[in-house]
């Protein structure tokens, strides 16, 4: 099973293939990212094909919210670079930016609400600032974008009056008011039921399929991921570990251990297992010379601390 | 080699002080820069203009309607403050109608602008500086910038340009209840010297440019108290206790930086006679 799996990952794209294909919505190449002196992403690189779904995964820490946020512009690369929808961002000036930003919508872990607008303000907000609709047309539009959510009957409530998941649904209509070609989500399932989690996974779903959208979908959520994922990219310490078909990814998370220290490593996240190079790493953390060193820093030897 | 080395820790604790401080004021410089340049976009463009006014009207109700109450209050008791102080060491000269003379001129000239500015800071600054970093830290600022709206266009130039509208209207409101204090200590309490033809004095004392250098003052510490708000509340970092410092930390720059500009304003006029 694991050789199959082996084998798929490591099965090079067929020249032909390649060559036929459309340009990708997003690809990022060779993405490097240095924040305080550190680089928290390192030589990052992949693709997303129009209309198909991305995952982005990994343990805590390992970059992915650095990543969306060079997806969308508002970082930079310190090398390497981010092109999307055919543009390089790094190389854009904050106009051209904004012209982007209106092609592309963003759902935020919070929902990122404005509380101080109602909840249908929000949906209308962009469409006010971008578009030269009269106030009949927003309201009609945005009316469509909160049924499309579900959320019509909240239309009227302040964010700090509905819950976690309506605020999620909420940002999901804003984000998707100016109809635009891709879509980001950061952790849309956290903190979610798994109702409403389940809801929001087939809107993602619904939006790819029927629409067409590009989505990318940063979770640590793996039902989610696996029921919305075309393709996944696995993260770890600012570097990709592996890309992939859906079912690559499922079929590593099924199949046993190889003893590949990235296969197994995968496969830990995959399954949640508190067992594999993950835990292993967190573990050899230097505890021992930490502590020498704490006591060295305290001006006595350890033994003789206690008195 | 000991002190030598402390001398050099000191120098460096110093210099590292001191570029903080550079950093902070070219940050404000180049917001008030960005918020120009946001203003003219707005001006020139107009869809921005009709929703920039509404935005721009509720921050001046916010902002001044609100505060009206308040700096009236406040403006009202330095006035009859003002009076009670003065009259007893002008009485031995014959001089307590010269009351309303002196507060006319305080008032109109530094009190007004100056204690309407330090309650607005309290009143506003702080509420600018915690409402700005909640958006920070709830996302709200980045979903901005995601979504292609300027955060500076659609959070900073309204909240700006409202402090600055809201402290010049303030002002005068100020100018006028400290004399009124004055007027009613006068009435009540010094005697028929001071408060008989006491706004007749006021008048006859005061001089168009003595208005005027009051609202200059009252439009320049609005700006301050505005910028210093925005400022501290856009770099907010750290949750809750990063919105609790940026609220404390407006508070105390805003008053310090008003004394500060109050002092060079009033040399600048001594010299220039206005």
């Amino acid at each position: 099973m694991i050789d199959k799996a082996d084998s798929l990952l490591d099965a090079p794209v067929a020249p032909a293939a390649a060559a036929e294909a459309p340009p990708p919505a997003i690809a990022v190449v060779d993405l490097v990212s240095v924040l305080d002196g550190r680089p928290v992403l390192d030589g990052v690189s992949f693709d997303v094909p129009r209309g198909k779904t991305l995952v982005i995964m990994g343990p805590s820490g390992c970059g992915k919210t650095t990543l969306l946020r060079h997806l969308i512009g508002s970082m930079r690369p310190t090398r390497g670079r981010v092109e999307l929808l055919g543009h390089n961002l790094g190389e854009l000036a904050e106009r051209d930016l904004e012209a982007v930003r209106r092609r592309f919508g963003i759902l935020f872990q919070s929902g990122a609400l404005f509380n101080s607008m109602t909840v249908a303000e929000n949906v209308a907000l962009p469409l006010r600032e971008h578009t030269r609709l009269d106030a009949a047309t927003i309201d009609v539009i945005v009316k469509m974008k909160l049924e499309l959510v579900n959320l019509r009957a909240a239309a009227n409530r302040m964010p700090a009056e509905i819950s976690g998941g309506m605020k999620k649904r909420a940002g999901l209509a804003r984000a998707i008011a100016l109809d635009p070609e891709v879509l980001f989500y950061d952790e849309p399932s956290a903190g979610l039921d798994p109702v409403t989690s389940a809801e929001i996974d087939q809107l993602i779903i619904d939006l790819t399929d029927k629409l067409g959208v590009t989505s990318v979908v940063v979770t640590h959520e793996m039902d989610s991921a696996f029921r919305v994922a075309d393709t996944m990219v696995m993260l770890d310490e600012g570097k990709v570990l592996r890309t992939g078909a859906r079912q690559e990814f499922q079929l590593l998370r099924d199949g046993p251990p190889t003893g590949d220290r990235a296969s197994d490593l995968i496969r830990q996240f995959l399954t949640g297992s508190s067992h594999g190079p993950i835990t292993d790493r967190r573990l050899s953390g230097g505890y021992a010379d930490d502590i020498l060193m704490a006591a060295g820093r305290a001006g006595r030897p350890l033994w003789t601390g206690w008195r | 080699m000991d002190a030598a080395s402390t001398q050099s820790r000191r120098l460096t604790h110093l210099g590292t002080r001191g570029l903080d401080v550079i950093r902070y004021i070219g940050g404000m410089a180049l917001l008030l820069q960005e918020t120009a340049r946001a203003a003219a976009g707005v001006l020139a463009s107009r869809p921005h203009r009709a929703s920039a006014a509404a935005h721009l009207a509720r921050q001046v109700v916010r902002l001044g309607i609100r505060s009206v109450g308040i700096v009236a209050l406040v403006q009202f008791f330095v006035g009859v403050i003002l009076a009670l102080q003065m009259a007893p060491p002008l009485e031995p000269f014959g001089y307590v109608s010269m009351v309303a003379n002196i507060i006319g001129v305080a008032v109109f000239r530094e009190l007004g602008p100056l204690i309407s500015a330090i309650v607005l800071c309290g009143f506003a600054g702080a509420s600018i500086a915690a409402e700005l970093g909640a958006m920070v830290v709830g996302e709200e600022v980045e979903a901005l910038e995601a979504h292609a709206i300027s955060p500076v266009r659609f959070l900073i130039l309204p909240r700006l340009a409202g402090t600055v509208i809201a402290m010049i209207c303030l002002c005068v409101v100020a100018d006028l209840a400290g004399c009124l204090g004055g007027y009613l200590s006068s009435l009540l309490v010094i005697g028929p010297a001071a408060h008989l033809g006491y706004w007749a004095r006021i008048a006859e004392q005061l001089t168009v440019g003595d208005f005027l250098t009051g609202l200059i003052k009252a439009g320049v510490f609005g700006l301050i108290l505005g910028l210093l708000a925005c400022f501290e509340g856009l770099r907010v970092r750290g949750g809750a206790e990063g919105v609790g410092r940026a609220t404390t930390m407006t508070v105390v720059y805003t008053i310090i930086s008003l004394v500060l500009v109050d002092c060079l304003f009033t040399v600048l006029f001594f010299v220039c006679k206005l």
